[in-house]
């Protein structure tokens, strides 16, 4: 018995702290925004609460401007993923390819990552400016004075959800692309070369090679980015709201939603927007990880 | 080995013991200070430019009439609270309110109320003589079920039209003069637009639109029918109501394109620069004018079209919080906030005007000279963009049904949200 303390007790030890603030900060306070959202705690008012079930859920689901913003988020995160996933990949094709000066290049597409979601917001907000024509600013004055007046257009201020979303999706790629440009040169280069020169030899044509040979050793690269790309897009607030403000309807997604309903101390609804987010992100992670876990498990 | 672990164990129980730490800090900050010495604790978004130093400005009164205390700054920047108010949210959650903080006057305070937050401050009304020193009108707009919870330390006026005259004369419109309707009003935008200005109204987002239409909805319903759609007394859904929404549909196809995108003073710019020939915003503009240096000849000013007659007003004001630390340095800022002095040490830097109808015209530049004689001649009503007429949740509700109409406009859908974003609270 004592031996096996001595075995497992050290670790443990070392793993508490961490196991109690997790548990604690995070899955306690998980448990505690889930009860909150199946009370009735509309307002600041203390005092005892009481539990309505799932009301406040039956009512989200029942409402427009809810309804709006998860369909915006949807849009939102399949023009972010789909554009994040083009650019890094050509970015690392290109560079993969041999370029004098890579690591140049490497930098300036990975630079846009360090800077903070809310400062490129408020420089974005500028930039997409929807005046048109003479008073053109921003990016469609860019588009005027190189004579591509037919790309000038209102971003995200008119338009179908589509354009709306794509335009606020914009900044998103510029700032996540290099990061999955990053990913995806450090799986090229984790690919042995003595497979490309075995490729060569057996006369493969270089699309060949890469469409039978390099791609698909990058699909769990592949895959980690969308993971983490989409849990991004779905959390994504502070760059949407420096660009378009709280209270806009055309672009809101949940998140915004949840803030500007805790500004006005609605806790329950607020707290069952964030699960409905969580349950989102978890629709998307856990089938992941058991994935992962599946995968370890076989080697 | 045995070593090994021994340290490890030590190691984290050091850890658990630093967390502990944490946590037993943050219980004994706060509150627990301010009680042992006489700190007063002022809560204010006012933390730079006209507002800081009309706040520097009432400090000062307050340190010569309440020598027994001290005023603690605890200001949060961001324009009109809008961080501000978060963070109020939290410490009032956590019941650590601070001595006072400031709030629109009006409506805003219900949440506050309804929270238990905030104590009733009638008496100190009739203690410092402030039932008589502001107007009965005023009053009787901060009264909520015959109680009064909060001072007001200024009053601004929300109706007012920017216009830049020398755009105007390009299609012979008389600057001076207000036009005397919403009609009349787009009647001259027309030509304006004939004359080659593109957009005539310079507008920028969210509260901006939001002072637009109630602009429209004063002039088109009348001072009384106005006040009765956010107490209400008048329906939302009523023909009239419709009428004016059609108006401003029909003033929004003359704004810029890029409303949603600019701030009030990107849209000021624009009638500064000539762009635009008006723009509709509070009267801290004429502070921004005077700071920007603008000459008075290069612009004019009057009550929106088909308001004149009403002042339209709202107010920041101080509160008493529940289980505050110190009530009694907290009531002897009141008394700063409602005097004649302090009120025009604040006033006289913030660009607003004394909530008194007492104050002397003579101290205050010229705009103000004009809305303190309006102030005490005109009907007064609330704004509702600015808290004195609607709460934190109508405000967002109602924000979001214009943005959501300024992409794509249809009014029917806007008076229904509208409508229901009074129902709520």
């Amino acid at each position: 018995m004592h031996g096996r303390i001595r075995t497992w007790g050290p670790g443990a030890l070392v793993l508490l702290p961490t196991v109690l603030l997790l548990g604690y900060f995070v899955y306690g306070l998980i448990a505690w925004s889930f009860n909150t959202s199946l009370t009735d705690r509309h307002t600041a008012r203390k005092g005892p609460a009481h539990y309505v079930g799932f009301e406040n859920y039956v009512n989200l689901f029942g409402e427009d401007r809810f309804l709006n913003s998860l369909k915006n988020l949807g849009v939102l995160t399949v023009a972010f993923i789909v554009g994040t996933l083009i650019f890094g990949l050509l970015w690392a094709l290109l560079l993969e390819k041999g370029v004098t000066g890579e690591g140049v290049f490497r930098s300036i597409f990975l630079f846009p990552m360090a800077i903070s979601m809310i400062a490129s917001g408020v420089v974005w907000g500028w930039l997409l400016n929807p005046s048109q024509g003479d008073d053109a600013r921003g990016l469609n004055r860019l588009f005027a004075i190189l004579h591509l007046n037919f790309l000038e257009n209102p971003w995200w201020t008119a338009g179908s959800r589509w354009t709306t979303m794509a335009a606020i999706a914009l900044p998103a790629v510029w700032q996540m692309s290099g990061y999955i440009m990053a990913l995806f040169l450090a799986g090229f280069r984790g690919i042995p070369p003595e497979l490309r020169e075995a490729a060569r030899v057996d006369g493969a044509s270089e699309f060949k090679l890469y469409r039978y040979v390099l791609f698909p050793q990058l699909s769990p690269i592949a895959l980690s980015a969308l993971i983490i790309l989409g849990h991004i897009s779905l959390k994504l607030f502070d760059l949407i709201y420096a660009i378009t403000g709280p209270n806009q309807f055309r672009t809101e997604v949940p998140s915004i939603y949840m803030w500007n309903t805790l500004l006005r101390s609605d806790q329950a609804k607020a707290a069952a927007i964030a699960i409905v987010l969580l349950a989102c992100v978890a629709v998307l992670v856990i089938p992941y990880l058991s994935w992962t876990a599946r995968q370890e498990a076989k080697q | 080995m045995r070593g090994l672990s021994k340290t490890l164990a030590v190691l984290s129980a050091a850890g658990l013991l630093a967390v502990s730490a944490c946590g037993n800090s943050d219980d004994g900050g706060g509150g627990g200070d301010s009680a042992a010495s006489k700190d007063v604790t002022v809560f204010t978004w006012w933390a730079d430019g006209g507002e800081k130093a009309g706040l520097d400005g009432m400090v000062s009164v307050f340190n010569t009439d309440c020598k027994d205390f001290k005023f603690v700054n605890s200001a949060v920047a961001g324009g009109a609270g809008s961080n501000a108010k978060q963070v109020l949210a939290n410490d009032l959650q956590a019941g650590k309110p601070p001595s006072t903080f400031q709030a629109h006057a009006g409506a805003e305070l219900k949440d506050y109320i309804n929270a238990g937050q905030v104590d009733d401050v009638s008496q100190l009304y009739k203690d410092y003589g402030l039932d008589k020193a502001f107007p009965q009108n005023l009053i009787d707009n901060l009264t909520v079920d015959g109680k009064i919870y909060s001072i007001p330390a200024n009053i601004h006026r929300a109706n007012v039209v920017w216009a830049n005259p020398a755009v105007l004369k390009k299609a012979s419109i008389d600057g001076a003069k207000a036009p005397a309707s919403v009609d009349a009003w787009i009647a001259d935008m027309d030509k304006l637009k004939a004359a080659g200005v593109k957009a005539p109204l310079a507008i920028s987002k969210g509260f901006a639109q939001e002072m637009l239409v109630e602009a429209v909805l004063l002039a088109d319903l009348g001072a009384d029918k106005f006040s009765g759609l956010w107490d209400g007394k008048t329906d939302w859904a009523g023909a009239d109501v419709t009428a004016a929404l059609e108006k401003y549909k029909k003033l929004l196809t003359y704004t810029n394109a890029d409303r949603e995108a600019i701030d009030w003073p990107d849209a000021l710019q624009y009638v500064n620069k000539g762009q635009a020939g008006y723009t509709l915003m509070g009267d801290w503009v004429a502070a921004q004018q005077l700071a920007d240096k603008v000459p008075d000849s290069a612009y004019t000013y009057w009550p929106a079209p088909g308001t004149s007659g009403t002042f339209q007003f709202l107010a920041d004001s101080f509160t008493l919080p529940t289980n505050g630390a110190d009530p009694d340095g907290a009531k002897c800022w009141l008394k700063t906030v409602g005097s004649a002095e302090g009120q025009k040490a604040f006033n006289t830097k913030k660009g607003s005007i004394p909530a008194r109808s007492d104050a002397q015209p003579a101290d205050y530049p010229k705009y103000q000279q004009g809305a303190m004689a309006d102030w005490k001649s005109n009907k007064i009503v609330p704004s509702c963009a600015h808290g004195a007429a609607c709460t934190l949740g109508q405000n967002n509700d109602i924000l979001s049904a214009l943005s959501q109409f300024s992409g794509s406009p249809d009014v029917a859908k806007l008076q229904t949200a509208l409508g229901n974003a009074m129902k709520t609270s």
